[in-house]
């Protein structure tokens, strides 16, 4: 029986710069056909080069890479008419009009989409004699999409698609993503937005130090960082000096309450991760209430993918 | 037991290719021409620049009537003489100042000839053999002084004035000024318009599509030759039009010499381009290249000028060869055999520089 190979599959891959930067160290990562897979991590993790190896634009220092079952060795001219590929910062010529940026990409194919097709698609109907250079950033981003798309491609690469858009560009481009996987491609993006990876993708790889740190399902992912609620507070300043000298609650007394799964502290503010907040909540109010310490801020909220980050590495994924 | 022949459904019938071999070399042309055609500073240098270039020298040294040679005379005695017998010259333009002034003038060279009477009737020339109007001037006032003073001339000489097309300055400038626009347009067209591609990470974008190399290449030669053809136009025709410029040679054999030097320049152009990962760096090789040119490969000037030690030197040089070939075969008639030594050179440039250029060409 035929086993269907898998859409991307990589072993302990490699690539060092000049025999010295490592850029990635070892990543292995399978994705399924039909599969929207996310690859997160910080600027610098080494999103891009993985991606570039598996577009075959940059060749690996070493390891094993198979794209639909075939290698950028024996297969290029095969590869390239089965892949869309949108690049993280092409500038893409200005004095063109959409329509004519597409039809250019269209016919470096053998078997492209019709451009009208892929230009509605993406929602760039109206703008297909406007030239690139008065487009929006969203539209460009678009823009960048549609030259993927109308390859008419089983595997696209996204590279950061909705890096400095708006919010409201942003759910736009996740419509089209969602478009491109009901229509049964599969769909690799790497992204460094948190909620844009739990919204979109099936599965998906946290990459950190050019090797993955955790891979699964977001939901998956989130469980791993134990308890699906998260619980914030502060204390107010000052009020630890004013209790009549009892000492203040420490990690460890915090740890014991009932349903703590997981602590963190960020500056002054105290996140547990947490099984159950109603449980929690009434045993932390008095412990803090004991000890002469006064709430400034209280909240609870759905683990995310940030938290699961910021377990694993002790940073945020963005600092900025 | 004999195979049954599936039947042919939706499914599974050969999905014939929509694009046939060379879809992408027509995009990609069409693409580039439109691209230039709306560009505005591109049509400026391109078209404009040359064409303004030609108007303006051809009109400054246009010929017209040599103005008369000034000459000087220090008073004194036999001033009033000497005066007198050149007078009647309508070539010179005589003036007697008192020595100081004269010789101040002829130091600056505001007159190009000083007479100075002696005391016995005779007179010194002062001059400056290396200044040809004043070796001229000492001939004519020599001349007009003998003759003055009753001279016969034993051989009987007369003039025929001839002022013709295919030998003034504008007939040598315009084809200078075509060679020099196909090296300029050559050069930034191909090596600046890749690099500004690569840094707008373009080519990588292109590469990571099935589009085949060639075709890119090929494409950006095809835009280079229609340009060619532009160029041409336009400057010939300033040349005809505005300066009844008269062309001997075949159009044929114009057109095939401008492509053979668009070709070779595009050559060097795509050399220049092959690393340069900034418009700026590229920039700044692209002069480095055109600079030496234009000043020895005979756009506004005879390269004869320069020292004979250095002439196999220029005429090595690939403007050089474009230079002189579009000057024979547009104001000599030149066939294109008899150029075949040029174009050779010119071959040799663009398809030694382009074939280096693939090899270190960096695409990604």
């Amino acid at each position: 029986m035929d086993v269907m190979p898998a859409a991307i599959r990589c072993s302990n891959l490699r690539k060092t710069y000049d025999g010295q930067v490592e850029a990635v160290r070892g990543l292995d990562l399978e994705v399924a056909v039909g599969e929207c897979f996310g690859l997160l991590g910080p600027n610098g993790a080494g999103k891009t080069t993985s991606i570039e190896i598996l577009e075959g634009l940059l060749e690996a220092t070493s390891g094993e890479v198979e794209i639909l079952g075939r290698t950028w060795k024996h297969h290029r001219r095969e590869l390239q008419q089965m892949l869309g590929v949108s690049l993280q910062e092409t500038r893409l010529s200005e004095k063109l009009t959409v329509r004519e940026t597409v039809a250019l990409f269209a016919s470096f194919y053998r078997r492209p989409q019709p451009v009208d097709t892929v230009l509605e698609t993406l929602s760039l109907t109206e703008k297909r004699d406007a030239w690139v250079g008065k487009l929006s950033g969203g539209q460009r981003q678009r823009l960048a999409v549609a030259c993927a798309l109308v390859a008419d491609p089983q595997l696209l690469f996204l590279d950061e698609p909705t890096t400095g858009l708006d919010p409201q560009s942003r759910r736009q481009l996740w419509e089209v993503v969602r478009e491109l996987q009901h229509q049964g491609r599969t769909i690799l993006l790497t992204t460094h937005y948190m909620d844009e990876a739990e919204r979109l993708c099936d599965r998906l790889a946290i990459m950190d130090h050019g090797r993955v740190m955790i891979s699964g399902t977001p939901a998956e992912l989130i469980a791993q960082v134990g308890g699906h609620h998260v619980l914030e507070f502060s204390v107010a300043p000052g009020s630890a000096s004013e209790n009549g000298g009892r000492e203040p609650v420490s990690d460890a007394m915090l740890r014991r309450l009932p349903g703590v799964q997981g602590l963190h502290r960020d500056d002054s503010r105290v996140a547990l991760h947490v099984a159950e907040p109603h449980a929690t909540i009434p045993a932390l109010l008095e412990i803090l209430q004991r000890h002469g310490q006064e709430l400034a801020h209280l909240s609870t909220r759905q683990a995310s993918l940030e938290d699961v980050f910021v377990k694993l590495t002790g940073r945020h994924l963005r600092e900025d | 037991m004999p195979a049954v022949p599936q039947p042919i459904t939706t499914e599974n019938r050969p999905r014939r290719p929509v694009n046939g071999r060379f879809s992408s070399y027509r995009q990609l042309l069409l693409a580039r021409m439109k691209e230039l055609y709306r560009e505005p500073e591109l049509i400026f240098w391109i078209f404009i620049f040359p064409v303004l270039l030609a108007g303006g020298l051809g009109v400054a040294f246009r010929a017209h009537a040599p103005s008369p040679t000034a000459v000087a005379i220090v008073s004194g005695p036999g001033a009033a003489r000497a005066r007198a017998l050149i007078a009647d010259d309508l070539n010179l333009q005589v003036s007697v100042l008192p020595a100081p002034v004269a010789l101040n003038d002829f130091r600056f060279g505001r007159v190009a000839l000083v007479v100075i009477p002696g005391p016995q009737g005779q007179y010194t020339f002062r001059l400056d053999p290396a200044r040809s109007e004043s070796q001229l001037a000492r001939l004519q006032v020599n001349n007009a002084l003998q003759q003055g003073a009753g001279r016969r001339d034993p051989i009987s000489v007369g003039d025929q004035v001839a002022s013709e097309s295919g030998s003034r300055y504008i007939d040598f400038l315009i084809p200078g000024l075509l060679g020099m626009n196909l090296m300029n347009s050559g050069m930034w067209g191909v090596g600046f318009a890749l690099v500004e591609m690569r840094q707008r990470k373009l080519l990588k974008r292109l590469v990571a599509t099935p589009m085949p190399r060639s075709q890119f290449l090929a494409a950006l030669a095809t835009s280079r030759l229609v340009l060619m053809l532009v160029e041409m136009v336009l400057l010939l025709g300033i040349g005809v039009l505005g300066f009844r410029m008269q062309i001997l040679g075949s159009l044929l054999t114009i057109v095939v010499v401008g492509a053979v030097g668009a070709v070779s320049f595009a050559g060097l152009g795509l050399l220049a381009a092959c690393r340069a990962q900034k418009i700026e760096s590229v920039s700044g090789l692209i002069n480095a290249v055109m600079m030496p040119m234009w000043v020895f490969s005979g756009v506004f000037f005879s390269y004869q000028r320069f020292p004979s030690m250095l002439q196999p030197l220029i005429r090595g040089l690939p403007l050089t060869a474009l230079n002189d070939a579009l000057r024979a075969v547009i104001l000599e008639g030149a066939s294109l055999r008899s150029q075949a030594l040029r174009l050779l050179i010119l071959a040799v440039w663009g398809c030694g520089s382009a074939l280096l250029a693939l090899r270190w060409f960096r695409w990604a």
